[in-house]
């Protein structure tokens, strides 16, 4: 069977290891030259009670060509128990008592493969996921479409490594290798290339090569040999990649990454002041490790001093940023007031999260849109942008930099948990090749006569760094006389100030590329997005036949956004929230009519859902 | 350098007769007398009366948010250690609304120079009692007296395993400049609480010791090294006692020509004793009317000077080092040596 692509969802408890098999197969396939996109979907708690619903973790990915998602729904399923069968099995009603399978729910298709560990479907197993009776399949009236393949994973694993020496519970751990040379063998993944890629992985930890590649294999070979009743699957690679280097990865490594690059093209040491929170840790743990390339990581005492540090570290010349999500976001919000008004250089990264509050810390939304452009007090503008894929996360924080540095101001960047943790392929580029990025200085010419009301012909205020002779000055969250620099309270400066500071981020919009439509740009249907929504939303217009705007660029909007959507009869802008984005364009774009559509579950678009909806308008 | 070198064109603001004219001054008499040039100083405040500072100052200076100067400050030492980093703040600034980020500064040994205006009162906001006022206080958010309990700032800082602990009085200009001095030659997160007057809304708040009259029996400036001696007439001294049954340390008057005088050891890593000196004449202090001395109880002076100056690594200096071994170790130090790191594939 041939196929262009296929989604495929691994599924276990969370200390199976399923992000680290799904992860494998995902860089396998891109190594094969086939597109993907992941999406990894685990629990809040870092290990709920061992089999049950509470603890299911997911990992799915999409591969083939053509790839612009995760996929809304499974073709094969790896369920580790029975737990995560119920869970994918039912979806979001996998709670409910009675719940049976039908595929609107479901995770995955009607006519989906399921490989299920039968040694984990014991009494007891059944118990812990609250199955009410012994047959679990007839119990989630699973439609005989569904082909489900019994696999004893465990006890083949403990076969596999009877004369490892290994103990019982290291053994188990190994589960999932079997599982992943299942899959490989039904992928047709070449066995030799899955083992280098394991020893790479496991480079640190040479001890659990051996076992890892051995348990591997025998699931390969037992695909292969023991004759599995189920049809191999070829994908077609893909075929449209732009030529050069490629590597699969995660969002908020892209993002770190984008910062690195930033910083070095800029001739700046790059500053991270930062917190621990879900799901942006990950950039701060990545650039902790960056040392190497001059990195400074504060792990701050809170999300207040993690801006502030950063604010510091800007007023004294370095790129300095800060990572958080919403919540933090909030916190940070008088700090990136303090960056305005100090006119310094600033990039703030939200990874939003699921809100308000906690709210749903490891689940996706686009909830903040409004927080970022708006949430601060007095009249304070910062520029807002937004990734549209894991991939372009690199892009996009290497933009906010440059804009940061050239304009001397806090740019927040928005991404979410779904492009964070997600993965894709990325083209690795050379610094060479990357934008020029010209910090904002101070003239010489200027030395003692300078003051931090003094901007240039775009009105981006002159950059003097302490240590410098002769450019002492004072900077500070009062407002500044719009010629001495000095505090006033003068009325009609204050006006004057607002004016400036607003007129400096408007400018930014002449140094940012004008937005295109993507899909059929002739259709009259206009789907309008922005940041993670993209490969949804393509996916969709590509069934629709219609035109897509997806925006990276929100504060300020390109030149001619208002231009494109005006010249569209029926305009739907589709979003992860109540409706931020279409507000937030109805004040740009005044006098036009905005259709919408919301989604507020805290997870992905379902392409299939937006379709239908737009053909019942 | 002369102190002119350090003032700015600006018209200091506070009000006539604050104790902050007196702290500004010994400022910078104290930079010039440190002689870093001005452009190497960094000033940051957060908000208050205090927190006006950098503007008074020619050096750079960032008037920050209220609380946040020792969170910014951190990231500007951090970043730019060569540079010579003071912080200006109030007792509300730095011990009610940026309290977590004053103790973590301290954890961390952060090499700042923290000035610490303490009034006991929030005077920009025109007369609200902060955490270092008295119990029983009267003020405009508390008509009926606080019933709160005051922090101790000197508690806080050994609490906080603080490396260097000062006290000054606005009105002892010397002993300000020491400090100041002094704390910009140690390394480390350095603090001198500044007790100041606010004779608008708290006025005569340290009377006890500023009183001239008064100062010399009420107060010793302990010097490192030499004897803890005081009194109008230097006929006083102090020693310490146990207690023979709890054990107890405790810290007595004698006459000054009394053997057991101690010798004032601010390098002693032990900060037992340290805070037995820092807690002279305060705890009677956190209530108004002050406590009376209880049976037996002495008068104990109310101790200025460097309580506290001992040596430990600087956060700045920690993190630098260990970027610096990072980068010599490997092998990638650029973007494009990064990225050949990855595991990649041609396409």
């Amino acid at each position: 069977m041939e196929r262009d692509n296929i989604v495929v969802r691994f599924c276990g408890d969370s200390g199976d290891g399923m992000q680290l098999t799904g992860g494998l197969f995902s860089s396998l396939s891109a190594i094969l030259g086939n597109e993907i996109s992941t999406l990894p979907d685990f629990p809040a708690e870092i290990r709920a009670p061992q089999g049950t619903l509470g603890g299911v973790s997911g990992f799915q990915v999409n591969v083939g060509k053509g790839v612009f998602t995760p996929g809304d729904k499974a073709d094969v399923i790896v369920a580790m128990n029975a737990a995560a069968l119920k869970v994918c099995a039912l979806g979001s009603k996998f709670n409910k008592q009675g719940a049976t399978y039908n595929e609107a729910d479901a995770l995955f298709k009607k006519d989906a493969v399921v490989i299920v560990d039968t040694d984990s479907f014991t009494d007891g197993d059944l118990k812990k996921a609250l199955y009410a009776t012994d047959n679990p399949f007839t119990e989630l009236g699973l439609p005989e479409s569904v082909q489900v393949v019994p696999v004893a994973l465990t006890n083949l694993t403990k076969e596999a490594l009877k004369d490892s020496g290994m103990d019982n519970k290291a053994v188990l751990k190994s589960r999932n290798m079997f599982a992943l040379g299942i899959v490989c063998w039904l992928f047709d993944r070449p066995i030799d290339k899955a083992i280098h890629f394991l020893e790479g992985k496991f480079a640190k930890k040479p001890a659990l090569i051996a076992p890892n590649v051995k348990v591997l294999t025998d699931g390969f070979n037992y695909g292969q040999n023991l004759a599995l009743s189920i049809n191999q699957i070829r994908l077609t690679p893909a075929t449209e990649q732009e030529h050069g280097t490629y590597t699969s990865i995660a969002g908020n490594k892209a993002t770190a990454w984008g910062l690195i690059a930033a910083a070095e093209k800029a001739g700046k040491r790059l500053f991270l002041g930062s917190y621990p929170i879900t799901p942006a840790t990950d950039i701060m743990h990545e650039l902790a490790g960056r040392k190497d390339m001059n990195v400074m990581v504060i792990q701050a005492e809170d999300e207040i001093a993690g801006v502030c540090t950063a604010i510091g570290a800007s007023f004294a010349g370095d790129l300095a940023c800060t990572s958080t999500s919403g919540p933090g976001l909030s916190l940070k919000s008088e700090g990136i007031g303090l960056a305005v008004m100090a006119e310094l250089p600033l990039v703030v990264i939200d990874v939003q999260r699921g809100g308000p509050s906690t709210g749903l810390p490891t689940k996706t939304e686009q909830t903040d849109l409004l927080q970022a452009i708006y949430g601060r007090n007095g009249e304070c503008p910062a520029v807002v942008i937004a990734a549209s894929t894991p991939a372009n996360c690199f892009q996009y924080a290497y933009e906010a930099c440059k804009i940061a540095l050239e304009n001397m101001t806090p740019v927040i960047l928005l991404t979410d948990t779904y492009l964070a943790n997600g993965s894709s392929l990325w083209r690795i580029p050379q610094l060479s090749e990357l934008p020029e990025i010209k910090p904002q200085g101070v003239p010489e010419e200027l030395k003692g006569k300078y003051n931090p009301a003094l901007r240039d012909e775009n009105g981006v205020r002159y950059m003097a760094i302490p240590g410098m002779e002769g450019f002492q000055y004072r900077n500070m969250g009062l407002e500044r006389d719009a010629e001495k620099g000095s505090i006033s309270t003068n009325p009609e400066n204050h006006q004057r100030m607002i004016l400036a500071r607003q007129a400096k981020v408007d400018q930014v919009a002449d140094r940012i590329p004008e937005a295109a439509v993507w899909g059929n740009a002739d259709s009259d249907t206009l789907l309008v997005g922005f940041g993670s929504t993209e490969g949804h939303l393509r996916a969709a217009a590509k069934e629709l036949d219609c035109a897509l705007l997806q925006l990276n660029y929100i504060c300020p909007l390109q030149r001619n956004v208002g231009d494109i959507i005006r010249s569209y009869k029926r305009v739907i802008v589709c979003e992860l929230n109540s409706g931020q984005l279409a507000a937030y364009l109805r004040s740009q774009v005044p006098n036009v009519t905005l259709l919408q559509y919301n989604q507020m579950t805290a997870q992905p678009f379902q392409v299939e859902q937006i379709v239908d909806y737009v053909n019942n308008l | 350098m002369v102190p002119q070198d350090y003032k700015s064109d600006q018209y200091v603001r506070f009000c006539p007769g604050c104790g902050d004219h007196a702290i500004c001054a010994a400022l910078q008499k104290a930079m010039a007398q440190i002689g870093v040039p001005p452009h190497q100083i960094a000033v940051i405040s957060g908000i208050g009366c205090s927190s006006r500072m950098p503007h008074y100052l020619n050096t750079y200076g960032f008037n920050t948010i209220h609380g946040r100067g020792g969170a910014v400050a951190t990231g500007v030492k951090t970043s730019h250690p060569e540079l010579s980093v003071w912080q200006m703040s109030g007792d509300g600034d730095c011990l009610a609304i940026g309290g977590n980020h004053f103790i973590h500064e301290i954890r961390r040994n952060v090499d700042l120079n923290i000035c610490m205006f303490n009034n006991r009162i929030y005077g920009l906001t025109k007369g609200q009692y902060s955490p270092t006022s008295p119990k029983g206080f009267v003020s405009k958010s508390s008509p009926f007296g606080t019933v709160e309990r005051p922090f101790i700032p000197a508690e806080l800082v050994l609490g906080a395993r603080g490396t260097f602990f000062a006290r000054t009085l606005d009105v002892d200009m010397p002993t300000t400049v020491d400090c100041m001095v002094q704390a910009h030659a140690h390394k480390g997160a350095s603090v001198i609480e500044c007790l100041v007057n606010c004779v608008i809304f708290n006025n005569g708040t340290h009377e006890w010791i500023a009183n001239r009259e008064q100062r010399a029996e009420h107060s010793i400036v302990l010097k490192h090294g030499e004897k803890m001696i005081f009194g109008a007439n230097q006929d006083k001294g102090l020693a310490i006692e146990i207690d023979p049954q709890t054990f107890i340390p405790r810290i007595i008057v004698v006459a000054a020509d009394d053997e057991r005088v101690l010798v004032h050891d601010a390098h002693q890593q032990d900060p037992t004793l340290h805070r037995l000196l820092a807690l002279m004449g305060q705890e009677r202090f956190i209530e108004t009317p002050p406590s009376p001395l209880s049976e037996g109880e002495m008068e104990l002076p109310v101790a200025l000077g460097v309580i506290r100056n001992v040596e430990a690594e600087t956060y700045d200096e920690a993190v630098n080092r260990q970027i610096n071994e990072v980068r010599e170790k490997s092998k990638a130090k650029t973007f494009d040596e990064l990225t050949q790191t990855l595991e990649h594939w041609e396409m």
